[in-house]
């Protein structure tokens, strides 16, 4: 070290002090160990972080210098990354929204190939809202239901193995969750859809048109279903841990006042847990707006904008897309982009909403759940 | 703590038994339910109830219904209420269990017949889709290949990122960073798989292959391995680096050396997630690889199969013959998928950093 290091204390012995004296501080009159200006940054630079004592600062390492960019870069590269699906997906999707002559957000057929092309989204952005809602309606509830069974309910040594057996639904890939849906889960929902038709058809809703009644239930509401399973396991893990952190006094308190397990969960350990569990829904929300594969073995597609939920037809953005592309020419693709690319905005929002939510507590964000 | 209550009142100076009210005994519960299953099962073959799915459902709301008014009965309404909710909660588990052990059951018994060393180690190449024979040897070597390259591209960003996230990251980069990690996490898969498409495949003009299909997967992972990365950084005490510093060593020896080493195990954990995750992803290899019957052993170039788009393309084939395969095809992927979650669990088991090590 043959240049003099601005950080070393002057009190210190040893080589350096030679160097300290000759730089002149001393001169002043004032406390010896008064320190360089620059130290704080100093420190600040050389550690990283706060309350780490620095080491002494050292000629500029050149494996310091590689090192730091390589992961600045890293960050970097995600952000462009990210920017660049913006991007590519707007400027492919542009060819296509020129030359159409229906609707983008009004138009019901899917024709971008045909000469002059008509297509629109209003059919896949229904099918994909109706979807994602059902299948929130079903597995938020559930979810938190699971949650707290996991969290309050459950005897202590059984609650981490089911936590990791809900864990586990959410590593079948989704084309086994397709699979499983249209060859199992179609069949043995005829029952429950033909009961639905007979008891709750004034709804006008849950209800079979009188052409299709009878035929397999390959409808947006099965899609629901199936994507509430699918769902649960997000949900139930983000809000499992935001329930577990429930104050432990509120808790007690709520019991000590006399309260049931009930009302204690109620008063204690639900108020605190609701930004928790609705940022955990908004992610599983995003997820079903985002699945293809169940989506696509297990509807029957149709360009038919129909409020009957149970009739088979109806599609969604991503559904869309995987059915479409082996037939899709260049005006074709361009034409599924962009609708990958309504896909991709409505999911970034709802996400970037639910990490709003989520940021004052973000050990639980779930992404690696 | 209810039997504790119980026995504080009964044991009281005062001796008014009357303040806990009337309790069900222990085995109520357990007896509505085993009641509550039977008149199911009882109403649901007397009304010629084809689905199973209704049985469960009207067993279900038997045991909801009938434990509430029992509780409302002999306890008072706030008990009711309690059991009422307890019962619910219940309810919801075995409602998330159902479904997982269903696919499981059904997965296992549809492809155990199928999956043998001929359809292990034999393509669909001659095949007839009408006929039994062929196999999945071309699929399982495309899904190897693209998973493995796409681990090459995103675990070492990934781990970068992290990284500096953890070790570096102050400032506005790094909370933006933070926060497009954590909203990247929710990009659909099909979406990565149209921007590889636009971007390598229509702009770059080059020919669907096993690589593109790795690009859209390694989108999909990295944020996965970031995040996780970053928690098993943090977790990493601070008098390690300050050894470290105290002893001269610089800072990118003390990460390489000190402080990932230490993480090694949670990391290891976090990246076995994360290819077990994008391995069951079909729809970006849909778009990327295109699909083949044959062997293809070169990712760079051509149409390459993978397990998940074998199954997707015998499902759309549409015959026994198809979903047999198609079904054989799940089970080995789910096999594979379930082993890398059991296996990525028992090293973080294995491996834990422990505060205060």
């Amino acid at each position: 070290m043959d240049t003099p290091s601005p950080t070393v204390p002057q009190d210190r012995d040893g080589p350096y002090g030679p160097h300290q004296t000759s730089h002149g501080h001393a001169a002043h009159g004032q406390t010896p160990v008064e320190l360089p200006a620059e130290l704080p940054a100093a420190l600040a630079e050389a550690t990283g972080q706060r309350g780490v004592t620095a080491p002494p600062k050292a000629r500029n390492r050149i494996g310091d210098t590689l090192f730091l960019a390589a992961s600045r870069g890293s960050g970097i590269l995600l952000l462009v990354i990210m920017a660049a699906i913006a991007v590519f997906l707007g400027w492919q999707a542009s060819k296509s929204l020129s030359s159409n002559t229906g609707h983008f957000f009004t138009t019901f057929e899917w024709n971008p190939d045909a000469t002059p092309p008509v297509f629109g989204i209003a059919v896949l952005l229904f099918g994909t809202v109706v979807s994602a809602v059902i299948a929130m309606a079903i597995a938020v509830p559930v979810a938190v239901g699971i949650a707290l069974f996991i969290s309050h309910y459950a005897p202590r040594r059984l609650a981490q193995p089911i936590a990791y057996l809900v864990d586990l639904l959410a590593a079948v890939p989704s084309i086994v969750y397709g699979l499983w849906g249209a060859l199992f889960l179609v069949p043995h929902l005829d029952g429950l859809t033909a009961w639905m038709n007979d008891y709750l058809g004034w709804t006008h809703l849950l209800s079979q048109s009188d052409g299709v009644s009878g035929s397999a239930p390959r409808n947006l509401f099965t899609v629901g279903i199936l994507l509430a399973i699918m769902i649960l396991p997000i949900i139930t893990a983000v809000s499992r841990e935001v329930f577990k952190q429930a104050p432990r006094m509120h808790e007690e308190a709520a019991l000590a006042l006399g309260a049931t397990r009930w009302e204690m969960i109620r008063t204690a350990v639900l108020p605190f847990g609701r930004p928790g569990v609705i940022s955990a829904s908004m992610l599983g929300l995003g997820r079903a707006l985002g699945e293809t594969m169940a989506v696509a073995t297990v509807l029957s597609p149709s360009d038919k904008l129909n409020l009957h939920l149970l009739d088979p037809g109806g599609g969604t953005f991503a559904q869309n897309i995987a059915a479409k592309f082996g037939e899709a020419f260049d005006n074709g693709r361009s034409a599924l982009i962009a609708s990958g690319l309504m896909l991709f905005v409505i999911t970034l929002l709802v996400n970037a909403a639910a990490r709003l939510i989520i940021a004052r507590r973000k050990e639980f964000s779930g992404a690696n759940a | 703590m209810s039997t504790d209550v119980k026995h504080r009142a009964s044991s009281s100076p005062l001796g008014r038994t009357s303040l806990t009210g009337g309790r069900l005994p222990k085995w109520a519960p357990a007896a509505t339910a085993a009641g509550s299953v039977a008149a199911g099962c009882a109403i649901g073959a007397g009304a010629g109830l084809a689905s199973h799915i209704q049985w469960g459902l009207i067993a279900a709301l038997l045991f909801v219904s009938a434990s509430y008014a029992l509780a409302a009965k002999v306890e008072g309404t706030r008990q009711a209420k309690d059991r009422l909710a307890t019962s619910l909660v219940w309810v919801c588990f075995i409602l998330a269990v159902i479904p997982l052990v269903s696919l499981t059951v059904y997965t296992v018994q549809q492809g155990a017949g199928v999956v043998d060393g001929t359809f292990l180690s034999h393509s669909m190449n001659g095949v007839i889709s009408s006929e039994p024979g062929g196999g999945i040897y071309h699929a399982i070597l495309g899904t190897l290949e693209q998973v493995g390259l796409a681990t090459l591209i995103a675990a070492p960003i990934g781990l970068l990122t992290a990284v500096y996230l953890v070790e570096y990251g102050r400032g506005r980069l790094a909370k933006a960073v933070t926060f497009f990690v954590d909203v990247m996490t929710g990009v659909p898969s099909i979406v990565a798989g149209l921007f590889v498409l636009s971007f390598w495949i229509i702009i770059l003009g080059f020919s669907f292959s096993g690589f593109a299909g790795s690009m859209a997967l390694a989108i999909l992972m990295m944020p996965v391995v970031v995040r996780s990365t970053e928690e098993m950084l943090k977790l990493v005490p601070n008098e390690l680096r300050e050894a470290s510093y105290a002893l001269g060593v610089p800072k990118w020896k003390t990460i390489v050396r000190v402080v990932v080493p230490t993480a090694i195990g949670g990391i290891t954990t976090g990246i076995m997630l994360a290819v077990a995750r994008i391995t069951g992803e079909t729809a970006p290899v849909l778009l990327l690889c295109f699909t083949t019957d044959v062997i293809n052993t070169n990712p760079f170039q051509d149409a390459q199969e993978s397990l998940p788009l074998y199954i997707w393309h015998q499902y759309s084939l549409g015959n026994d013959q198809t979903y047999a395969r198609a079904w054989g095809a799940a089970l080995v992927l789910i096999a594979i998928v379930m082993g890398l979650n059991l296996v990525a669990r028992a090293v973080a088991r294995w491996r834990s950093p422990k505060a205060g090590h």
